[in-house]
């Protein structure tokens, strides 16, 4: 008697799928029909996004994205301020959210005891599941009086000088908007990174060690490339949120239709707009610009995603696979 | 699944069904205003026919139009009445008119936060409008300063105040300064939502509120019933006739008496004549499609109607609403009539 494991017959290993070997095509298909099905419906709602901002595109053309004229009353609507607020918000966060993300989560996957780790890492992924709306009170009643009292007035003394950073803070601006942003958007980060970075294989480690690297060497110049293309994962699931959050933007950022001079003054986002005046909006044209704004939205990001992995794979991908 | 718990997942799902058998009921939406007062009313006529339900969504004057010119709803509810247009379209879509039918008042005040100024501020029509429209920029300017010879004002900048949203309260708002200035007529115009010359935005009432609370040297504007209830300090304003009032239930109620009221009820009651009258205050308006084919929910729409000029209009002063003016209830029972079923 062997012990080695008998094959049975497929004639009785069971139900008429395995006797008909339908396995795997079958799970071929349904996996190929789940992955369609994702397609399918970004392609319908590019579609009816299309659709919908039929009439203000027709009306407006080109200039739509040119114009900065955003009047309910002339029913003159132009995207400029909402692009604008939107892209240097989410890049303002990203440079903010990034260095601080990669370096907790380096210390969370290189550097820190187990129980720290662990016990931080559960905090901060609880962090991502707080609603943005929460995020939005405490940006108004927490963050903009902080900011206003003792933060922009530091900053203004040593980089007040550069006209981004000049004029009159009254709370709400791009600048309170991107670090309300930077706060919800680098949970993400972490998150990820830090899986990413523990995923590392040991040996990568060990060698470096072996060769008399030090423990910060072996992070900076071994792990952390290595997980290089995870981490830019992670970098673009949290530009994603930045790029598309409302509630917490809305709250925070001033809502005003102008394109701002300096970081210190109001503006707007295309989400934030769309939020606060689609419900009121009466007239179809109203609408349809706002659906247009949508559009223009979801360009955007495909847009700024594509340059971003364009920029990473034209520079180094030598190093990590 | 067991079988047992499929049958108890079915049998609940049958059960949210079952409270709309025997039920007859209707469904209204729109402006964010009057939605205390309207839910209260709904409760109580329940009270009265407890076979009819009615609900109703606050979802702001835009999409109560909407959904009434599309049928999504029974019946819409705004502040600031259709214009031409929307009137158009309506007809287009649904071949019949639409009737409007105010319900109670309500006054927008302006709200402000000056550090060391606690006294009641007087606001010239012309003051307000060179405010908002970026002129004044200073608290201490004549136009001010004139008005309220009695208080030191700073020489701060004004931080303007605006609503981000799209709202009925703005309608009102700018209505009013479009009446007193040709400038902001021209420049900016009116409608619930405008492109401000200046100013800050929050969101709904209790954002420009908030942030008004929050912003040394700042101004706003709120609905008066939002103020009365958050106990917010706010300015007087100049009334046509010259008298400095400030907003209450019964100055409003003044401003609606001072005003010749059309057959169709779509009226502006900004800027009225009366010596008592607030100039900002407005009525609001359910819109009721002239025609309604199915008997019982005409018969309900009617009904209600007549119970809220009525009973319902004595509840108003509880919630802090301003009971529509005699006259207006006399010209509105009339108007009901004009529902009809073909």
């Amino acid at each position: 008697m062997s012990a080695a494991p008998t094959v049975l017959p497929r004639s009785r290993a069971g139900s008429l799928a395995d006797r008909l070997r339908l396995g795997d095509p079958f799970a071929y298909t349904l996996t190929v029909v789940c992955a369609a099905s994702i397609f399918l419906v970004t392609c319908l709602l590019v579609y009816q996004l299309w659709l919908g901002s039929a009439l203000s595109r027709h009306k407006f053309g080109w200039e739509f994205i040119f114009s900065s004229t955003w009047d309910p009353v002339t029913e003159t609507y132009g995207a400029v301020p909402f692009m604008f607020g939107t892209v240097v918000t989410a890049i303002l966060a990203l440079l903010i959210s990034v260095p601080i993300g990669l370096g907790a989560a380096i210390f969370l996957s290189e550097m820190a005891l187990p129980a720290i780790s662990d016990t931080l890492t559960f905090l901060i992924e609880l962090l991502a599941a707080v609603p943005s709306v929460i995020y939005g009170l405490l940006g108004i009643f927490l963050l903009v009086p902080v900011l206003e009292s003792t933060v922009v007035p530091a900053l203004k003394s040593v980089i007040g000088f550069l006209p981004i950073f000049s004029g009159p803070f009254y709370g709400v601006s791009l600048f309170s908007a991107s670090v309300v942003l930077s706060i919800m958007i680098v949970p993400f980060i972490i998150s990820v990174s830090r899986e990413v970075l523990l995923a590392v294989p040991v040996d990568q480690r060990e060698a470096a060690l072996s060769l008399g690297a030090t423990k910060w060497e072996t992070t900076w110049q071994v792990v952390v490339p290595y997980a290089k293309r995870g981490i830019y994962g992670s970098i673009f699931l949290a530009l994603a949120r930045a790029l598309g959050e409302t509630m917490a933007v809305t709250m925070v950022i001033g809502n005003t239709p102008h394109v701002p001079t300096s970081l210190l003054q109001p503006g707007d986002t295309i989400a934030s707009v769309i939020a606060n005046q689609f419900t009121e909006a009466t007239s179809d044209m109203y609408i349809s610009a706002l659906i247009e704004l949508g559009l223009v939205l979801f360009a955007i990001t495909i847009i700024i995603n594509g340059l971003a992995r364009l920029l990473i794979l034209t520079t180094g991908s030598k190093t990590g696979k | 699944m067991t079988r047992r718990n499929s049958l108890a997942v079915f049998v609940a799902l049958g059960c949210i069904g079952l409270p709309a058998f025997g039920q007859l009921s209707l469904t209204g939406a729109g402006a964010t205003f009057p939605e205390p007062m309207y839910t209260k009313w709904f409760d109580d006529y329940r009270k009265v026919h407890p076979d009819v339900q009615i609900n109703y969504q606050g979802i702001g004057s835009g999409g109560g139009i909407r959904g009434v010119t599309e049928g999504t709803v029974d019946f819409g509810a705004t502040d600031g009445p259709m214009t031409d247009e929307q009137l158009k379209a309506f007809r287009d879509k649904r071949g019949c008119g639409v009737l409007h039918f105010p319900t109670v008042l309500g006054g927008v005040v302006p709200v402000y936060n000056i550090p060391g100024v606690n006294a009641e501020l007087d606001f010239t029509p012309e003051a307000l409008a060179g405010i908002f429209l970026g002129k004044i920029t200073r608290w201490n300017d004549p136009a001010i300063a004139n008005a309220n010879p009695k208080v030191k004002l700073p020489g701060n900048d004004i931080i303007v105040v605006h609503r981000s949203d799209a709202s009925g309260t703005t309608y009102v708002w700018v209505d009013f300064l479009s009446k007193i200035s040709d400038e902001w007529k021209t420049k900016v115009g009116r409608n619930t939502a405008v492109n401000w010359p200046t100013g800050l935005g929050g969101s709904k009432n209790e954002g420009v509120a908030g942030q008004v609370k929050q912003s040394a040297n700042s101004i706003g504007y709120v609905e008066l019933i939002y103020a009365a209830q958050n106990h917010m300090s706010f300015g007087r304003v100049r009334n046509s006739s010259g008298v400095f009032v400030k907003a209450s239930l019964e100055s409003v109620t003044a401003a609606a008496a001072g005003v010749q009221m059309p057959d169709d009820f779509r009226v502006s009651i900004t800027n009225p004549t009366g010596k008592n009258a607030y100039p900002i205050a407005s009525f609001t308006w359910l819109l009721v499609p002239e025609v309604i084919k199915d008997n019982q929910k005409r018969d309900v729409i009617t009904g209600f109607l007549h119970w809220m000029l009525g009973p319902g209009q004595k509840l108003t002063d509880a919630l802090q609403y301003a009971p529509l003016p005699k006259m207006v209830v006399t010209k509105e029972e009339k108007a009901i009539a004009k529902v009809r079923s073909s």
